[in-house]
């Protein structure tokens, strides 16, 4: 399935398939407004060891020219990422503020 | 460096899995390893509603909800078909909780193996009934608070050892695994997939609401069952133990325990308690591992 | 080709002819046959299948469930304490739309334990959604499971094939097994378009709220309901490539009948019999043998019957603190079109045999009052 960011509207039954059936991918839903904390990357510090990007359950940090990347529109600021970084450089900030 | 699993994701962000949820990772790295040409089928579990609602979804590869009872049935249909179609060479995987491989499905789990089918048979293991609210479980640990184990009559059993059942069926591999260690979890189904018949891999996925532990710490607990014995990484091949992951000088047991809020009324005794059946366990294991 | 087979081996036949693709079975008494002739036929290279030995019927039902999503024809057969067993998943499969046929024979539900036959198991699944057929003979049997794979793929609804035990399922009797070729021809290969399928991946049955579900139990009554005039025009079109017909009903004798008998099974066959002696009397008697039961044949039913003085609906089953199923629904049927009385009869529970003779009583019976006296008659308890 296309990772199409929209959502689906049905008007009325002809729009439906006869059983329930997915349509479109769970990437039209944004999470990232659960979050609390942000996890902040201090480049600097970071060996691109990518064990951040290994372990986080949501497949919400992306390597961009071989680095980490979070992204932000799905983070759901758990912090395993910053908890697991072998060189501590991730920092959860608070959201909001 | 280079990243030590491939880069491809085969499930998209924006799912239903709580904070630092250990079913995530769990699935993550699975998909990654069996590729784009699987089918899965969930029972009633957590990743029925992770997976999200009609009409979307977050898997890239098919799959079929069904009955709570029935997994590792429905995939041994899925895969009677996939044969009959000439399409043997899909890998069929059943993906359950432990209430859908310890409980109520484990007769249809026994049968599969007993079957030999050819088929993955995948358990995340958070212990206990998280999607309906953390009830107990047979794979609930001796000790833990559940919603129906509350305090006061914390549950006594110990953890049923599903993992001894399925081996005793002689399937030609089982293996356990943790989502702290997950090139080990990726190796091991890498090498499954070449294994003709009944694949059960069993692993441990914490559970920040239901142990009552910081969301950031699930890949951190996952780590310390291992290094301290309440989790011991190993694969069994028709019987043969081998151990994946050693733990020498294995960290007590509090240490574990003391991160999660599930244990926290737990006696000095009743931890020593605890520390004595993780010893007994690693040594029955040890010397299975060493073919005795 | 005719040869002498028993019920459970017409199911073997036909579902041989129909080339099942995945049977998922578990023994249950009065079915074994039906699976032994199928191992068989399987292992001698006769019918290219897969048959899981699975270890219990809801797992039976689950793998029909599996292997039918990814797109194979599949078949299972059970009875009673199997068929109950299977229950949640009944609801499943037709929600589903999945095209499983499967033959149920019609056992007594335990306590007490009993292997004769009696309605009870299969009319407990009347709401699931699953069509049901009753059938009264070992062709039929064979012919409609052929048929039932042919309306079922195209309605996407699952079938029963709905026989008695030992009445039929173990009772010998001839039968033309129509040659490949000829079944080739009128059944094509299943092609299932919503089928699990890594080069086009969906997810099925996920969570559905309140804004939809309503619309897709909408659409699945419609495609039951549907499948209404595609059972008759298959019926026909059978019949012409076979040569032998099939309708929703069964009438026998019933155009200038003054009582019409409701039967289904083999009881209706034991029925026209009946009829046929008691017109040998003078009387004026019919007898409508119920065939297809979901979809209900609200129509037919009235057709034949809201010209009679009386109805006697003979049902092998009951619902509690009501009566029998057959006559609940031929009384909903003939509401606001017809006031004949309806009798609801009780025969036969457990495998009690009905004779002509027991038909004959439960004529004269009625004979005896303009209407009925009671909401319900039960024939030859001993009070």
């Amino acid at each position: 399935m296309p990772k199409n960011r929209s959502k689906i509207n049905f008007k009325n039954v002809r729009d439906l398939p006869p059983m329930v059936m997915s349509l479109r991918s769970m990437a039209a839903n944004p999470t990232g407004s659960w979050r609390n904390l942000r996890p902040v990357i201090a480049y600097k510090d970071c060996i691109q060891c990518m064990i951040c990007w290994k372990f986080c359950p949501d497949a919400a940090i992306d390597i961009v020219d071989d680095r980490p990347v979070i992204n932000l529109d799905f983070c759901k600021g758990c912090g395993i990422c910053a908890e697991e970084c072998p060189k501590k450089c991730i920092e959860m900030v608070k959201e909001g503020k | 460096m280079k990243p030590t699993l491939p880069l491809e994701e085969y499930m998209s962000p924006g799912h239903l899995a709580c904070q630092g949820c250990g079913a995530g990772i769990a699935m993550r790295v699975t998909l990654k390893a069996l590729g784009r040409n699987s089918i899965f089928t969930f029972p009633a579990c957590c990743w029925t509603v992770i997976d999200g609602p009609f009409p979307y979804s977050t898997l890239e590869v098919p799959l079929l909800h069904m009955a709570f009872e029935a997994t590792a049935a429905t995939a041994s249909g899925i895969k009677a078909a996939m044969k009959m179609l000439g399409r043997d060479d899909v890998i069929v995987s059943g993906w359950a909780g432990d209430g859908g491989t310890f409980d109520i499905g484990i007769q249809a789990l026994s049968g599969a193996a007993e079957r030999n089918e050819d088929i993955f048979y995948f358990c995340y293991d958070n212990e206990a009934y998280m999607n309906t609210g953390i009830q107990r479980s047979g794979a609930t640990p001796y000790g833990a608070w559940t919603t129906t184990t509350p305090v006061r009559h914390f549950k006594r059993e110990p953890k049923k050892s599903i993992d001894d059942i399925v081996a005793a069926h002689r399937v030609p591999y089982l293996a356990t695994a943790s989502v702290a260690y997950v090139e080990d979890l990726y190796k091991k189904i890498v090498k499954a997939k070449e294994i003709r018949g009944f694949k059960f891999i069993h692993i441990l996925a914490p559970c920040p609401p239901g142990w009552k532990s910081k969301p950031e710490d699930s890949v951190k607990l996952a780590r310390l069952a291992v290094q301290t014995g309440v989790f011991p990484l190993y694969e069994v091949e028709i019987g043969i133990y081998s151990q994946s992951i050693k733990s020498p000088n294995r960290k007590p047991v509090a240490e574990y325990l003391k991160l999660q809020g599930r244990f926290k009324h737990l006696t000095v005794e009743q931890v020593a308690e605890i520390q004595k059946m993780v010893d007994d366990r690693y040594a029955e294991l040890e010397k299975r591992f060493q073919g005795n | 080709m005719k040869k002498v087979v028993m019920g459970n081996h017409a199911l073997s036949h036909g579902a041989q002819l129909a080339r099942v693709q995945v049977i998922a079975a578990y023994p249950i008494t009065p079915q074994t046959q039906v699976v032994e002739l199928l191992s068989e036929i399987v292992a001698n290279g006769k019918l290219k299948a897969e048959f899981i030995k699975v270890e219990s019927e809801h797992s039976a039902m689950a793998a029909c469930i599996g292997a039918a999503s990814a797109g194979a024809r599949t078949f299972t057969a059970t009875s009673s304490q199997g068929l109950a067993l299977m229950h949640e998943l009944l609801h499943w499969s037709a929600a589903a739309r999945l095209p499983i046929v499967m033959a149920n024979i019609n056992r007594a539900m335990a306590p007490p334990w009993s292997i004769w036959t009696d309605q009870n198991d299969s009319l407990s699944q009347r709401d699931t959604g699953w069509m049901q057929f009753y059938c009264q003979s070992n062709q039929e049997v064979l012919d409609t499971l052929i048929m039932a794979y042919k309306i079922s793929e195209k309605v996407l609804i699952p079938s029963m094939i709905v026989l008695d035990a030992f009445s039929l399922s173990h009772t010998y009797e001839i039968v033309d097994i129509p040659d490949q070729e000829l079944v080739d021809r009128y059944l094509p290969p299943f092609d299932y378009q919503y089928r699990l399928n890594v080069d086009d991946p969906h997810t099925f049955g996920g969570l559905t709220t309140p804004d939809w579900y309503m619309e897709f139990r909408y659409k699945m009554h419609h495609a039951v309901n549907d499948a209404l005039p595609l059972i008759r025009q298959e019926g026909i079109e059978f019949g012409k490539l076979f040569g032998r017909a099939y309708d929703t009903v069964d009438p026998y004798r019933v155009n200038d009948a003054e009582i019409v008998l409701v039967t289904s099974g083999t009881a209706a066959s034991t029925a026209r019999y009946a009829v046929d002696q008691l017109r040998r009397k003078g009387k004026k008697i019919g007898n409508l043998r119920m065939r297809v039961f979901r979809p209900f044949p609200f129509a037919d039913v009235r057709r034949y019957l809201k010209k009679a003085k009386k109805v006697i609906v003979i049902d092998r089953n009951i619902s509690y603190g009501y009566h029998g199923i057959f006559a609940q629904e031929v009384k909903s049927a003939l509401y606001g079109h017809s006031d004949v009385p309806v009798y609801a009869f009780i025969a036969g529970l457990g495998g009690r045999d009905i004779f002509p003779e027991t038909i004959g009583r439960i004529v004269t019976k009625v004979e005896k009052s303009k209407k009925p006296t009671r909401d319900i008659y039960w024939v030859e308890v001993k009070e």
